[in-house]
Protein backbone atom coordinates (compact mmCIF):
# COMPACT_ATOMS: atom_id res chain seq x y z
CA UNK A 1 0.00 0.00 0.00
CA UNK A 2 1.35 3.42 -0.66
CA UNK A 3 -0.81 5.25 1.95
CA UNK A 4 0.78 7.40 3.84
CA UNK A 5 0.41 6.14 8.22
CA UNK A 6 -2.29 8.39 9.98
CA UNK A 7 -0.58 10.20 12.72
CA UNK A 8 -2.48 11.44 15.74
CA UNK A 9 -2.68 14.73 13.69
CA UNK A 10 -5.02 12.85 11.12
CA UNK A 11 -7.39 11.58 13.41
CA UNK A 12 -7.09 15.34 15.12
CA UNK A 13 -8.22 16.76 11.27
CA UNK A 14 -10.86 13.79 10.92
CA UNK A 15 -12.95 14.48 14.58
CA UNK A 16 -12.79 18.38 12.61
CA UNK A 17 -13.65 17.98 9.27
CA UNK A 18 -10.75 19.07 7.81
CA UNK A 19 -9.07 16.04 5.79
CA UNK A 20 -9.88 16.04 2.47
CA UNK A 21 -12.40 13.21 0.96
CA UNK A 22 -9.73 11.08 0.03
CA UNK A 23 -7.72 11.58 3.01
CA UNK A 24 -11.04 10.55 4.97
CA UNK A 25 -11.98 7.63 3.90
CA UNK A 26 -8.25 6.22 4.34
CA UNK A 27 -8.87 7.41 7.87
CA UNK A 28 -11.73 5.41 8.44
CA UNK A 29 -10.01 2.34 6.98
CA UNK A 30 -7.63 3.00 9.87
CA UNK A 31 -10.53 3.51 12.72
CA UNK A 32 -12.11 0.30 11.57
CA UNK A 33 -9.22 -1.68 12.07
CA UNK A 34 -7.63 0.18 15.04
CA UNK A 35 -9.66 0.03 18.31
CA UNK A 36 -7.05 2.17 20.11
CA UNK A 37 -7.15 4.90 17.62
CA UNK A 38 -10.90 4.64 17.16
CA UNK A 39 -11.35 5.27 21.07
CA UNK A 40 -9.39 8.18 20.89
CA UNK A 41 -11.43 9.65 18.21
CA UNK A 42 -14.62 8.98 20.38
CA UNK A 43 -13.05 10.47 23.29
CA UNK A 44 -12.35 13.72 21.28
CA UNK A 45 -16.13 13.79 19.92
CA UNK A 46 -17.51 13.41 23.12
CA UNK A 47 -14.94 16.27 24.16
CA UNK A 48 -16.49 18.35 21.35
CA UNK A 49 -20.06 17.42 22.18
CA UNK A 50 -19.52 18.22 26.23
CA UNK A 51 -18.08 21.77 25.54
CA UNK A 52 -20.98 22.72 23.55
CA UNK A 53 -23.46 21.26 26.13
CA UNK A 54 -21.38 22.85 28.33
CA UNK A 55 -21.97 26.36 26.63
CA UNK A 56 -24.45 26.63 24.56
CA UNK A 57 -27.12 27.35 27.19
CA UNK A 58 -25.30 31.11 26.90
CA UNK A 59 -26.74 30.94 23.50
CA UNK A 60 -30.14 31.09 24.59
CA UNK A 61 -29.86 33.87 27.37
CA UNK A 62 -31.22 37.11 26.10
CA UNK A 63 -28.73 39.14 25.32
CA UNK A 64 -28.20 42.20 27.69
CA UNK A 65 -29.37 45.74 26.15
CA UNK A 66 -26.32 47.63 26.57
CA UNK A 67 -24.52 44.74 24.32
CA UNK A 68 -26.96 44.98 21.50
CA UNK A 69 -27.01 48.43 21.07
CA UNK A 70 -23.37 48.26 21.03
CA UNK A 71 -23.37 45.80 17.99
CA UNK A 72 -25.81 47.61 16.29
CA UNK A 73 -24.73 51.11 16.05
CA UNK A 74 -21.09 52.71 16.11
CA UNK A 75 -21.12 54.73 19.95
CA UNK A 76 -20.86 58.30 20.21
CA UNK A 77 -16.94 59.57 18.52
CA UNK A 78 -16.19 60.84 22.71
CA UNK A 79 -16.97 57.61 24.03
CA UNK A 80 -14.22 56.31 21.68
CA UNK A 81 -11.57 57.47 23.92
CA UNK A 82 -8.57 54.81 24.32
CA UNK A 83 -9.18 55.11 28.04
CA UNK A 84 -12.84 53.42 27.59
CA UNK A 85 -10.98 50.64 26.08
CA UNK A 86 -9.07 49.71 29.26
CA UNK A 87 -10.62 49.36 32.42
CA UNK A 88 -8.46 48.05 34.81
CA UNK A 89 -9.34 45.59 36.94
CA UNK A 90 -9.18 46.32 40.79
CA UNK A 91 -7.21 43.82 42.76
CA UNK A 92 -10.04 43.75 45.79
CA UNK A 93 -11.53 46.83 45.47
CA UNK A 94 -10.85 50.10 43.51
CA UNK A 95 -11.21 53.25 45.61
CA UNK A 96 -13.88 54.54 43.75
CA UNK A 97 -15.88 51.85 43.98
CA UNK A 98 -15.21 52.27 47.89
CA UNK A 99 -16.12 55.14 47.80
CA UNK A 100 -19.07 54.64 46.15
CA UNK A 101 -20.04 52.04 48.79
CA UNK A 102 -19.01 53.81 51.37
CA UNK A 103 -22.10 56.00 51.90
CA UNK A 104 -24.29 52.98 51.80
CA UNK A 105 -22.38 51.29 55.25
CA UNK A 106 -22.69 54.94 57.20
CA UNK A 107 -26.43 54.56 57.15
CA UNK A 108 -25.53 50.81 58.58
CA UNK A 109 -23.61 52.15 60.91
CA UNK A 110 -25.81 54.72 62.39
CA UNK A 111 -28.58 51.63 62.45
CA UNK A 112 -26.08 49.29 63.76
CA UNK A 113 -23.20 50.61 65.67
CA UNK A 114 -23.87 50.81 69.49
CA UNK A 115 -25.47 47.28 69.51
CA UNK A 116 -29.32 47.74 68.95
CA UNK A 117 -29.61 44.16 69.12
CA UNK A 118 -29.13 44.52 73.19
CA UNK A 119 -31.88 47.75 73.22
CA UNK A 120 -34.98 46.71 71.66
CA UNK A 121 -35.71 47.72 67.91
CA UNK A 122 -36.20 51.35 68.72
CA UNK A 123 -34.21 51.99 65.05
CA UNK A 124 -34.43 49.47 62.73
CA UNK A 125 -30.92 49.83 60.67
CA UNK A 126 -31.38 50.88 57.14
CA UNK A 127 -29.51 48.96 54.91
CA UNK A 128 -28.65 50.57 51.51
CA UNK A 129 -27.21 48.47 48.91
CA UNK A 130 -24.52 50.02 46.68
CA UNK A 131 -26.18 50.35 43.25
CA UNK A 132 -24.62 47.43 40.69
CA UNK A 133 -23.86 49.97 37.96
CA UNK A 134 -21.62 47.38 36.57
CA UNK A 135 -20.77 44.13 38.51
CA UNK A 136 -16.77 43.60 37.43
CA UNK A 137 -16.36 46.86 38.94
CA UNK A 138 -15.43 44.62 41.94
CA UNK A 139 -14.70 41.51 40.88
CA UNK A 140 -12.68 39.97 43.58
CA UNK A 141 -15.35 41.40 45.97
CA UNK A 142 -18.21 39.86 43.77
CA UNK A 143 -16.23 36.61 43.29
CA UNK A 144 -16.12 36.68 47.74
CA UNK A 145 -19.55 36.56 47.86
CA UNK A 146 -19.69 33.74 45.08
CA UNK A 147 -17.43 31.58 46.72
CA UNK A 148 -19.52 32.23 49.62
CA UNK A 149 -22.67 31.27 48.14
CA UNK A 150 -21.04 28.13 46.45
CA UNK A 151 -19.67 27.04 50.53
CA UNK A 152 -23.45 27.67 51.41
CA UNK A 153 -24.93 25.62 48.80
CA UNK A 154 -22.59 22.54 49.49
CA UNK A 155 -22.53 22.29 53.10
CA UNK A 156 -25.46 23.75 54.36
CA UNK A 157 -27.50 20.97 52.94
CA UNK A 158 -25.32 18.30 54.36
CA UNK A 159 -27.35 16.03 57.21
CA UNK A 160 -24.75 14.67 58.49
CA UNK A 161 -21.75 16.44 59.00
CA UNK A 162 -22.58 20.07 57.70
CA UNK A 163 -19.42 21.25 59.82
CA UNK A 164 -15.97 20.23 60.65
CA UNK A 165 -16.17 20.88 64.12
CA UNK A 166 -19.45 21.27 66.16
CA UNK A 167 -20.82 24.17 68.55
CA UNK A 168 -20.35 21.61 71.60
CA UNK A 169 -16.74 22.25 71.08
CA UNK A 170 -16.93 25.55 70.64
CA UNK A 171 -13.58 26.97 71.56
CA UNK A 172 -11.74 24.02 70.35
CA UNK A 173 -13.10 26.11 67.01
CA UNK A 174 -12.32 29.41 68.07
CA UNK A 175 -8.40 28.52 68.83
CA UNK A 176 -8.25 26.11 65.30
CA UNK A 177 -9.60 28.86 62.93
CA UNK A 178 -8.27 31.57 64.99
CA UNK A 179 -4.75 29.78 64.63
CA UNK A 180 -5.33 28.87 61.05
CA UNK A 181 -6.55 32.00 59.59
CA UNK A 182 -4.23 33.98 61.63
CA UNK A 183 -6.69 36.28 63.56
CA UNK A 184 -9.16 36.42 66.59
CA UNK A 185 -12.25 34.60 64.38
CA UNK A 186 -15.13 34.00 66.39
CA UNK A 187 -18.49 32.87 65.46
CA UNK A 188 -21.10 36.08 66.45
CA UNK A 189 -23.75 35.15 68.69
CA UNK A 190 -27.41 34.98 66.85
CA UNK A 191 -29.91 33.27 69.55
CA UNK A 192 -31.30 36.68 69.56
CA UNK A 193 -32.13 36.24 66.52
CA UNK A 194 -33.35 32.82 66.88
CA UNK A 195 -30.45 31.24 64.81
CA UNK A 196 -27.81 28.52 67.24
CA UNK A 197 -24.69 27.88 66.08
CA UNK A 198 -23.97 24.48 64.56
CA UNK A 199 -20.42 24.54 64.36
CA UNK A 200 -17.69 25.63 61.55
CA UNK A 201 -15.06 24.61 59.12
CA UNK A 202 -12.25 25.61 57.22
CA UNK A 203 -12.52 25.79 53.69
CA UNK A 204 -9.54 27.05 50.77
CA UNK A 205 -10.71 30.53 49.85
CA UNK A 206 -9.21 32.76 46.32
CA UNK A 207 -5.49 32.61 48.47
CA UNK A 208 -5.71 31.36 51.52
CA UNK A 209 -7.61 29.72 54.59
CA UNK A 210 -11.28 30.90 55.51
CA UNK A 211 -13.87 30.14 57.94
CA UNK A 212 -17.25 29.06 57.89
CA UNK A 213 -19.90 29.27 60.65
CA UNK A 214 -22.86 27.58 60.17
CA UNK A 215 -26.29 28.15 62.01
CA UNK A 216 -30.10 27.12 62.06
CA UNK A 217 -33.33 28.53 63.17
CA UNK A 218 -35.70 25.82 64.93
CA UNK A 219 -37.16 25.42 61.57
CA UNK A 220 -33.60 23.81 60.11
CA UNK A 221 -33.40 27.06 57.97
CA UNK A 222 -29.70 26.81 58.16
CA UNK A 223 -27.32 30.26 56.99
CA UNK A 224 -23.87 30.12 56.57
CA UNK A 225 -20.89 33.14 57.50
CA UNK A 226 -18.15 33.16 55.34
CA UNK A 227 -15.32 34.80 57.13
CA UNK A 228 -11.90 35.60 54.80
CA UNK A 229 -8.81 37.21 56.09
CA UNK A 230 -7.26 38.15 52.73
CA UNK A 231 -8.37 41.35 52.43
CA UNK A 232 -4.72 43.08 53.07
CA UNK A 233 -4.86 46.16 51.27
CA UNK A 234 -8.04 47.69 51.82
CA UNK A 235 -8.57 48.90 55.69
CA UNK A 236 -12.52 50.46 53.98
CA UNK A 237 -15.60 48.73 55.12
CA UNK A 238 -18.96 48.03 52.43
CA UNK A 239 -22.05 46.19 52.69
CA UNK A 240 -23.30 44.93 49.39
CA UNK A 241 -25.99 42.51 48.45
CA UNK A 242 -25.71 39.51 45.88
CA UNK A 243 -28.19 36.92 45.05
CA UNK A 244 -27.10 33.81 43.97
CA UNK A 245 -29.81 31.76 42.70
CA UNK A 246 -31.56 30.84 45.68
CA UNK A 247 -29.07 31.75 48.16
CA UNK A 248 -29.15 35.86 49.34
CA UNK A 249 -25.89 37.09 50.43
CA UNK A 250 -24.82 40.22 52.58
CA UNK A 251 -21.23 40.62 52.37
CA UNK A 252 -18.55 43.12 53.54
CA UNK A 253 -15.12 44.14 54.08
CA UNK A 254 -14.21 45.11 57.28
CA UNK A 255 -10.04 45.51 57.20
CA UNK A 256 -8.47 42.62 56.32
CA UNK A 257 -11.76 40.71 57.02
CA UNK A 258 -14.55 39.66 54.74
CA UNK A 259 -17.98 38.81 55.60
CA UNK A 260 -20.73 37.39 54.02
CA UNK A 261 -23.50 36.13 54.80
CA UNK A 262 -25.64 33.64 53.22
CA UNK A 263 -28.80 32.25 53.74
CA UNK A 264 -32.11 30.88 51.28
CA UNK A 265 -34.11 33.32 53.25
CA UNK A 266 -35.86 36.40 52.79
CA UNK A 267 -33.27 39.66 51.68
CA UNK A 268 -34.87 41.83 54.78
CA UNK A 269 -34.88 39.13 57.08
CA UNK A 270 -31.17 38.15 56.22
CA UNK A 271 -29.94 42.10 56.26
CA UNK A 272 -31.72 41.90 59.69
CA UNK A 273 -29.21 39.20 61.21
CA UNK A 274 -26.12 40.77 58.52
CA UNK A 275 -26.71 43.77 60.69
CA UNK A 276 -26.57 42.40 63.57
CA UNK A 277 -23.49 40.37 62.90
CA UNK A 278 -21.90 43.46 61.52
CA UNK A 279 -22.54 45.25 65.33
CA UNK A 280 -21.64 42.50 66.84
CA UNK A 281 -18.09 42.49 64.92
CA UNK A 282 -17.29 45.67 65.10
CA UNK A 283 -18.44 45.90 68.81
CA UNK A 284 -14.97 43.59 69.55
CA UNK A 285 -12.56 45.84 67.84
CA UNK B 1 -21.31 52.13 -0.26
CA UNK B 2 -21.80 55.10 1.74
CA UNK B 3 -20.28 55.52 4.83
CA UNK B 4 -23.35 55.70 6.66
CA UNK B 5 -24.57 52.77 4.91
CA UNK B 6 -21.46 51.11 5.42
CA UNK B 7 -22.01 51.48 9.62
CA UNK B 8 -25.39 49.93 9.24
CA UNK B 9 -23.87 47.27 7.62
CA UNK B 10 -21.39 46.49 9.80
CA UNK B 11 -24.11 46.92 12.52
CA UNK B 12 -26.01 44.11 11.62
CA UNK B 13 -22.98 41.77 11.15
CA UNK B 14 -21.95 42.45 14.79
CA UNK B 15 -25.28 41.92 16.18
CA UNK B 16 -25.32 38.98 14.26
CA UNK B 17 -21.89 37.55 16.06
CA UNK B 18 -23.21 38.65 19.50
CA UNK B 19 -24.42 35.08 20.61
CA UNK B 20 -21.59 33.55 19.18
CA UNK B 21 -19.04 36.67 21.25
CA UNK B 22 -21.01 35.97 24.08
CA UNK B 23 -20.45 32.24 24.31
CA UNK B 24 -17.10 32.53 23.68
CA UNK B 25 -16.59 34.99 25.66
CA UNK B 26 -18.28 33.25 28.78
CA UNK B 27 -15.95 30.00 27.89
CA UNK B 28 -12.64 32.33 27.93
CA UNK B 29 -13.81 34.29 31.10
CA UNK B 30 -16.17 32.30 33.93
CA UNK B 31 -16.91 35.79 35.42
CA UNK B 32 -20.30 36.69 34.09
CA UNK B 33 -20.22 40.17 34.06
CA UNK B 34 -16.55 40.33 33.28
CA UNK B 35 -17.19 38.32 30.06
CA UNK B 36 -19.93 40.59 28.86
CA UNK B 37 -18.01 43.30 29.75
CA UNK B 38 -15.15 41.86 27.35
CA UNK B 39 -17.96 41.48 24.82
CA UNK B 40 -18.40 45.16 24.88
CA UNK B 41 -15.01 46.00 24.78
CA UNK B 42 -14.36 44.05 21.79
CA UNK B 43 -17.51 46.08 20.57
CA UNK B 44 -16.58 48.89 21.25
CA UNK B 45 -12.50 47.87 20.24
CA UNK B 46 -14.49 46.94 16.76
CA UNK B 47 -15.86 50.37 16.21
CA UNK B 48 -12.59 51.93 16.53
CA UNK B 49 -11.36 49.89 14.06
CA UNK B 50 -13.96 49.46 11.24
CA UNK B 51 -12.01 50.79 9.27
CA UNK B 52 -9.88 47.79 8.76
CA UNK B 53 -13.41 45.52 8.16
CA UNK B 54 -13.36 43.97 4.51
CA UNK B 55 -17.43 43.99 4.48
CA UNK B 56 -17.10 41.48 1.78
CA UNK B 57 -15.82 38.90 4.34
CA UNK B 58 -17.28 37.27 7.13
CA UNK B 59 -16.76 39.12 10.79
CA UNK B 60 -16.58 36.38 13.02
CA UNK B 61 -13.07 35.93 12.53
CA UNK B 62 -12.18 39.63 12.81
CA UNK B 63 -14.40 40.08 16.03
CA UNK B 64 -12.81 37.30 17.68
CA UNK B 65 -9.69 38.22 17.00
CA UNK B 66 -10.54 41.40 18.75
CA UNK B 67 -11.88 39.65 21.41
CA UNK B 68 -8.42 37.58 21.67
CA UNK B 69 -6.07 40.33 21.94
CA UNK B 70 -8.36 42.01 24.51
CA UNK B 71 -8.54 38.61 26.54
CA UNK B 72 -4.63 38.32 26.19
CA UNK B 73 -3.85 41.76 27.06
CA UNK B 74 -6.17 41.33 30.55
CA UNK B 75 -4.27 37.69 31.24
CA UNK B 76 -1.25 39.53 31.22
CA UNK B 77 -2.59 42.53 33.11
CA UNK B 78 -3.91 40.81 36.03
CA UNK B 79 -2.59 37.65 36.14
CA UNK B 80 -4.17 36.79 39.52
CA UNK B 81 -7.69 36.61 38.71
CA UNK B 82 -7.97 33.37 37.08
CA UNK B 83 -11.37 32.49 38.18
CA UNK B 84 -13.26 35.82 38.55
CA UNK B 85 -16.90 35.24 39.49
CA UNK B 86 -19.48 37.21 40.07
CA UNK B 87 -23.14 37.69 41.76
CA UNK B 88 -24.78 35.85 38.64
CA UNK B 89 -22.45 33.37 37.92
CA UNK B 90 -23.93 30.52 39.98
CA UNK B 91 -25.85 29.09 36.86
CA UNK B 92 -22.58 27.04 36.52
CA UNK B 93 -22.66 25.36 40.00
CA UNK B 94 -26.24 25.24 39.88
CA UNK B 95 -26.41 23.33 36.66
CA UNK B 96 -23.47 21.27 38.74
CA UNK B 97 -25.80 20.30 41.38
CA UNK B 98 -27.58 18.06 39.36
CA UNK B 99 -26.28 14.46 39.35
CA UNK B 100 -26.30 13.83 35.57
CA UNK B 101 -24.53 17.70 35.25
CA UNK B 102 -21.98 15.82 37.16
CA UNK B 103 -19.38 15.14 34.49
CA UNK B 104 -20.31 18.83 32.45
CA UNK B 105 -19.02 20.33 36.05
CA UNK B 106 -16.15 17.86 35.80
CA UNK B 107 -15.25 18.85 32.17
CA UNK B 108 -15.59 22.59 33.29
CA UNK B 109 -12.74 22.49 35.60
CA UNK B 110 -10.50 20.77 33.63
CA UNK B 111 -11.11 22.97 30.62
CA UNK B 112 -9.54 25.67 33.72
CA UNK B 113 -6.28 23.82 33.64
CA UNK B 114 -5.83 24.18 30.35
CA UNK B 115 -2.87 26.80 29.57
CA UNK B 116 -4.91 29.49 27.83
CA UNK B 117 -3.41 28.97 24.61
CA UNK B 118 -4.73 25.19 24.33
CA UNK B 119 -8.28 26.21 25.56
CA UNK B 120 -8.96 29.17 23.13
CA UNK B 121 -7.91 26.99 20.37
CA UNK B 122 -9.66 24.23 21.55
CA UNK B 123 -12.98 26.36 22.27
CA UNK B 124 -12.41 27.56 18.95
CA UNK B 125 -12.74 24.54 16.69
CA UNK B 126 -15.13 22.53 19.19
CA UNK B 127 -17.31 25.53 20.19
CA UNK B 128 -17.42 27.76 17.49
CA UNK B 129 -16.87 24.75 15.00
CA UNK B 130 -14.03 27.51 13.30
CA UNK B 131 -11.87 25.77 10.30
CA UNK B 132 -8.67 25.61 11.68
CA UNK B 133 -7.41 28.48 9.16
CA UNK B 134 -9.94 30.66 10.61
CA UNK B 135 -9.23 29.89 14.37
CA UNK B 136 -5.43 30.35 13.00
CA UNK B 137 -6.38 34.56 11.48
CA UNK B 138 -7.91 34.75 15.13
CA UNK B 139 -5.38 33.38 17.09
CA UNK B 140 -2.52 34.65 14.47
CA UNK B 141 -1.33 31.20 14.28
CA UNK B 142 -0.27 28.89 11.35
CA UNK B 143 -3.18 26.77 10.73
CA UNK B 144 -0.49 23.86 11.61
CA UNK B 145 0.32 25.57 15.16
CA UNK B 146 -3.42 25.32 15.35
CA UNK B 147 -3.78 21.80 14.91
CA UNK B 148 -0.85 20.86 17.25
CA UNK B 149 -2.16 22.98 19.77
CA UNK B 150 -5.37 21.50 19.63
CA UNK B 151 -3.93 18.03 19.70
CA UNK B 152 -2.13 18.88 22.87
CA UNK B 153 -5.21 20.71 24.55
CA UNK B 154 -7.38 17.47 23.65
CA UNK B 155 -5.10 15.02 24.99
CA UNK B 156 -4.31 17.11 27.99
CA UNK B 157 -7.80 17.22 28.86
CA UNK B 158 -8.41 13.63 28.46
CA UNK B 159 -5.55 13.45 31.24
CA UNK B 160 -6.84 16.09 33.48
CA UNK B 161 -10.68 14.00 33.41
CA UNK B 162 -8.83 11.07 33.98
CA UNK B 163 -7.06 12.20 36.72
CA UNK B 164 -9.97 14.27 38.41
CA UNK B 165 -12.06 10.91 38.44
CA UNK B 166 -9.24 8.97 40.15
CA UNK B 167 -9.20 11.95 42.45
CA UNK B 168 -13.00 12.45 43.54
CA UNK B 169 -12.75 7.82 43.69
CA UNK B 170 -9.88 9.16 47.02
CA UNK B 171 -12.10 11.94 48.05
CA UNK B 172 -15.24 9.89 48.41
CA UNK B 173 -13.46 6.37 50.37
Amino acid sequence: MSKSPISEQDLNAYVDGELSAERRIEVEAHLASNPEAAAQVEAWLAQNQAIKTLFNPVLNEAIPTHLLQAAAQAPDADSLSPASLHKNKPEWLSPWSLQRVAASILLVVTGAGSGWIAHEQLHPPVITVAANTRVSDTPNVAAFAHQAAIAHVVYSPDVKRPVEVGADQEEQLVKWLSKRLNADIRPPKLGELGYELIGGRLLPGASGPVAQFMYHDVTGQRLTLYVSTENKDNKDTAFRFAQEGPVNVFYWIDGKFGYALSAGIDKGELARIATAVYAQLDEKR
Amino acid sequence: MSSEARLNEAGRHMTACLSSLRRYAHALVRDRAAADDLVQDTLDRAWTRIASWHESGDMRPWLFSIMHNLHVDQIRRNRLATVPIDDEALTISVRGRHQDHLELRDLDAALLRLPDEQREVLLLVALEEMPYAEAAKVLGISPANVASRLFRAREKLRTVLAEQSTQSLKVVK
